[in-house]
């Protein structure tokens, strides 16, 4: 305790802007365990991440395998699953549970905290101009929050009926009754708290970057001036807010349903021969209450990957972005629209079918801003100078894919034709491609892209192409197909297709699918290695590697508390003059001064 | 043993990965430039690559057109699906030509401005008629598909019935399927979970009237051309009642009743004969014989399609549609339910 207060006390004179040499050497515990520097919790958010999302992605290879050849002994499973997998045949309920712990792990742990965690927290502060966040020691309650979250998701993989397996949405009554399911007793009970773990950690985390944006940008930062970086992770921030204290609604009502003998969600069942008593509950509030969250859930893991790719694409195309307020303008309707528009989920739950309507309107008018932001994007490499930076590949990968994924959403959004493809292979589809694929990609941009300034050292270039070629072309080739067993009437959370014998010719397109997965997992070794190669050996970075415009780039590389030595630098313009005629250089810091007779953006 | 060789092999992966970058590293050195920073010959290499990957992305989706198409599910048979297709259709068409307009436009245009040293990027910031124009043309695009859509919804879900609908009910329970025919008064008798007991599944009221002359049977028999109104009831958790062929489905959830109404088109004898139908039951059945299982028959299904537990991906149920002559008769064989209890 002894250690905060006094880390606390030195960060409020850094913010009064005393002489920074004195700092008293860090120990290893408050440098990197117990630490509140807002570059060093971004790190932790990272390597949390990241280890989940090989945690998320191994169980997707392995329930693959029994997608792909329903019924076969793969010794692998055996090893790995034990008695979730005799014979090395994977059980149906362990199948559930690995689909239900991947589902979630990739939305929350991997491209909510990993992704908005990491890239919030490291880029807030250096990009506004602020010596950290307005809270150090909440930022760094928020991360440990979101570590206990974790361990104790891991450890619900350990329990003896298995981990939650209900679905990631864990609908009840499902969820609610072990007698059930087996992954519905203390399994689930794991999940909940950790559940409630997360979105504690999450609301600190966002109250804080919500009011380090609006207080603490550096004098001439107005709000048109903010990177859309910053513009995404601020709007990321109240989605959280707004939308995840709903989910911890019904988390909690599920969790008195379980324990207590409430009836929220539970009504006239029997179970497993067993009569309950609970009466006038609805298994419904719960999926209202869940989707409340769970479609601003999607935009929180999307606008930050969408704020990082705008900053990636701008400057290695050497161009401003297009369009800088209409971008500002459709992350706003984008985030506005987002809280109409949860009843798309639902439009087969018997709700009434005038709602249905007014859902399907909302939805897809969602897909204006999204086409803006789409053709912006495009726009700005239009004569631009495109430097292919491992960065800038992901990033327009994250273009190709938010058109591919975001067109069939236009399908689903669609409450008639929703009618017959809800929950197909068609939805795997769409929301790995929109969702999951354009996040991971914005993700990857965002370590390729501002790794330098989170470890002072380069990655590799040769590596990151092979890693980008590589994910690609596997990331389409798992998912595209999917839209074809989708329409043809394949549901998904299904151990096994083979008790359809209308199903059985789709077994080619499972085979292939699960070859690009497994190609596509595997590839990943090749980023961990370049990641620890770099951070350790890599070559050291010079101060601007990408020649950008933003902030962070005029901090010293090697980290220091507080930021810059001396004053904060004072913005001047906003942060896209790339290729500015007037210039020698193809870039004008934020921080240069405008010159005479210069035209302002 | 394995355990070992497996520990050897990844040592030995990370020496020559080691020794990879070392060599990516001295070859740069010998260069004189730093690895990390992107020549013109990269943005060459990855300009062309990713042309390439346009090319390849079209080319491999008309490829899955040509050959995935034909395995998606065959023509509608009921009424209403019919409808549902053909906004289907419209929609699909309009997105693939989205699709088709804007990705390759996007790798055309990475690779077109790939970066070289002595190229300098326009300074192009915002251009409001443009904006405007790819603001309001999807919008109008959206506009004619909403009106559309709302349209197709609303005839699906608010049916106007020229004939009375045959009121069935589909009773989920973990993992199967129960039906209950509402008999001759064509209404279905109360029911509820509390009064299931030993021969009465479904837990019919039995003082109430109506239900004396319901029938429980364990397979959908419809009549083709009158409407059948579904009703859904479940027994412990949420299941989801997908009758894909008809383009129909909708949740079953305890506690409430859903509904869904449709008007089968097409009888199994019929679709049986439909072309391809007939070339899918062939393809499936030159797969079945390979790996020596039974042959099939093309039969209408009514799958669950909402996770239900261990046994979800096999609670299937077939339905048969025939004429009315045909389902009199195999209704008047079921017993009703003051027989059986
Ligand atoms: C190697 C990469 C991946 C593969 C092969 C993969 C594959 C799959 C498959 C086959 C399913 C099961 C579908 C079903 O039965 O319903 C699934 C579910 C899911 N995946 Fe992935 N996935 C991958 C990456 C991701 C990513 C990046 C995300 C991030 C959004 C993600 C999120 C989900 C979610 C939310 C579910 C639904 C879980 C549920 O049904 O409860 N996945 N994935
Ligand atoms: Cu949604
Ligand atoms: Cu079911």
């Amino acid at each position: 305790m002894a250690d905060h207060a006094q880390e606390h006390a030195h960060d409020t004179a850094h913010a009064e802007g005393h002489d920074h040499d004195e700092h008293p050497v860090d120990n290893f515990w408050t440098k990197y365990i117990f630490s509140t520097d807002h570059k060093m919790i971004a790190k932790q958010f990272l390597i949390t991440g990241m280890f989940m999302g090989l945690v998320g992605v191994f169980m997707s290879m392995l329930f693959r395998l029994q997608l792909a050849w329903p019924g076969e002994s793969f010794p692998i499973l055996e090893t790995f699953l034990g008695k979730w997998a005799p014979d090395g045949v994977l059980d149906p309920n362990m199948y559930l549970a690995l689909v239900t712990i991947h589902g979630t792990i990739m939305v929350f742990f991997v491209l909510t905290a990993g992704l908005s965690g990491t890239f919030s927290n490291l880029l807030i502060p250096l990009q506004i101009g602020a010596r950290d966040m307005a809270s150090g020691f909440l930022n760094m309650i928020s991360y440990w929050f979101f570590a206990a979250s974790s361990v104790v998701m891991l450890t619900s993989l350990f329990v003896e009926t298995g981990p939650a397996s209900g679905g990631w949405t864990v609908y009840p009554p499902l969820s609610a009754l072990p007698q059930a399911m087996p992954g519905s007793g203390a399994g689930m009970t794991l999940w909940l708290v950790s559940m409630t773990l997360f979105v504690g950690g999450s609301l600190i985390g966002s109250l804080n970057y919500i009011v380090t944006v609006i207080n603490l940008r550096t004098k001439g930062m107005t709000m048109t001036r903010l990177p859309l970086t910053i513009w995404a992770f601020l709007v990321t921030a109240i989605l959280g807010v707004l939308s995840f204290p709903v989910l911890l609604s019904a988390a909690l009502l599920l969790i008195f349903d379980r324990s207590m003998g409430t009836s929220f969600y539970l009504s006239d069942i029997m179970v497993a021969g067993e009569l309950l008593s609970n009466q006038g509950g609805s298994p419904i509030l719960y999926e209202h209450l869940f989707w409340f969250l769970g479609h601003p859930e999607v935009y929180i893991i999307l606008l930050p990957a969408l704020g990082i790719t705008s900053e990636v694409i701008a400057t290695n195309s050497r161009k401003p972005i297009f369009g800088y307020r209409a971008m500002i303008g459709s992350i706003l309707a984008i985030a506005f629209l987002s809280f109409v528009v949860w009843g798309h989920h639902m439009f087969i739950t018997g709700m009434n079918p005038f709602l249905g309507s007014v859902f399907t309107f909302t939805t897809l008018l969602i897909a204006i801003p999204s086409a803006v932001k789409a053709f912006n994007y495009i726009t700005t490499l239009w004569k631009g100078n495109i430097q292919f930076t491992p960065a800038m590949l992901f990033s327009i990968a994250l273009v190709s894919t938010f058109v591919a994924g975001g067109l069939t959403g236009i399908i689903l959004g669609d409450s008639a034709l929703d009618i017959n493809v809800h929950d197909t292979y068609f939805v795997v589809a769409h929301f790995h491609i929109v969702m999951g694929l354009s996040a991971i990609f914005g993700m990857f941009a965002g370590v390729y892209h501002w790794f330098p300034k989170m470890y002072g050292r380069m990655m590799n270039k040769t590596m990151g192409y092979l890693h980008f070629w590589i994910s690609f072309v596997t990331a389409y080739g798992v998912f595209f197909p999917m839209h074809f067993t989708g329409l043809a009437g394949l549901p998904r959370r299904y151990y096994s297709s083979a008790e359809f014998p209308i199903f059985d010719e789709l077994h080619d397109i499972n085979v292939i699918i699960t070859f690009f997965a497994i190609g596509g997992g595997i590839a990943q070794v090749i980023f961990i290695f370049n990641f620890f190669y770099s951070m350790w050996r890599g070559p050291k970075a010079p101060q601007n590697p990408w020649r950008s415009n933003t902030l962070e780039w005029t901090a010293p590389v090697e980290h220091m508390h507080g930021n810059w030595p001396g004053a904060i630098p004072e913005v001047q313009r906003w942060p896209y003059d790339y290729s500015k005629p007037g210039y020698e250089e193809d870039f004008v810091p934020q921080n240069v001064p405008i010159k005479k007779g210069e035209h302002a953006h | 043993m394995t355990g070992i060789i497996t520990i050897v092999v990844l040592v030995l992966a990370v020496i020559t990965a080691l020794q990879l970058m070392r060599v990516f590293e001295l070859s740069s050195k010998a260069r004189k430039q730093v690895e990390y920073e992107v020549t013109d010959r990269d943005n060459n290499y990855q300009g062309w690559l990713m042309l390439l990957f346009g090319i390849a992305m079209i080319v491999s989706l008309f490829w899955m057109l040509y050959a995935w198409l034909p395995l998606t599910l065959p023509k509608p048979a009921s009424e209403h699906g019919v409808e549902i297709d053909s906004l289907f259709k419209i929609s699909m068409w309009v997105i693939i030509a989205m699709f088709l307009l804007v990705q390759p436009i996007l790798f055309y245009l990475a690779w077109r401005y790939r970066g070289a040293k002595d190229r300098k990027a326009a300074y192009y910031e915002h251009n409001n008629r443009l904006e405007f124009i790819w603001t309001i043309v999807p919008a109008i695009i959206l506009a004619v598909l909403i009106i559309y859509g709302m349209t197709t919804w609303s005839n699906v879900m608010s049916p106007k019935n020229e004939k009375e609908p045959i009121v069935v009910e589909v009773y989920a329970q973990q993992f199967k399927w129960i039906i209950r025919y509402a008999g001759e008064d064509n209404k279905l008798g109360y029911a509820n979970v509390r009064l299931i007991k030993d021969a009465n599944v479904v837990g019919v009221d039995t003082l109430d009237l109506l239900s004396a002359d319901d029938k429980v049977a364990s397979e959908i028999h419809l009549p083709v051309g009158r409407p059948v109104l579904f009703r859904f009831r479940s027994q412990d958790v949420i299941h989801s009642a997908y009758m894909p062929h008809f383009r129909a489905q909708m949740n079953c959830v305890p506690g409430m009743t859903t509904q869904f109404q449709f008007t089968p088109s097409v009888t199994t004898a019929d679709i049986r004969q439909d072309a391809n139908v007939q070339a899918k039951v062939a393809r499936i059945n030159a797969l079945r014989t390979e790996k020596g299982l039974e042959s099939y028959a093309y039969d209408y299904l009514l799958l669950c399609n909402k996770v239900c537990g261990s046994g979800h991906f096999n609670m299937q149920m077939n339905i048969v549609v025939e004429s009315e002559e045909e389902y009199a008769k195999w209704l008047a064989e079921q017993k009703t339910i003051a027989e059986t209890l």
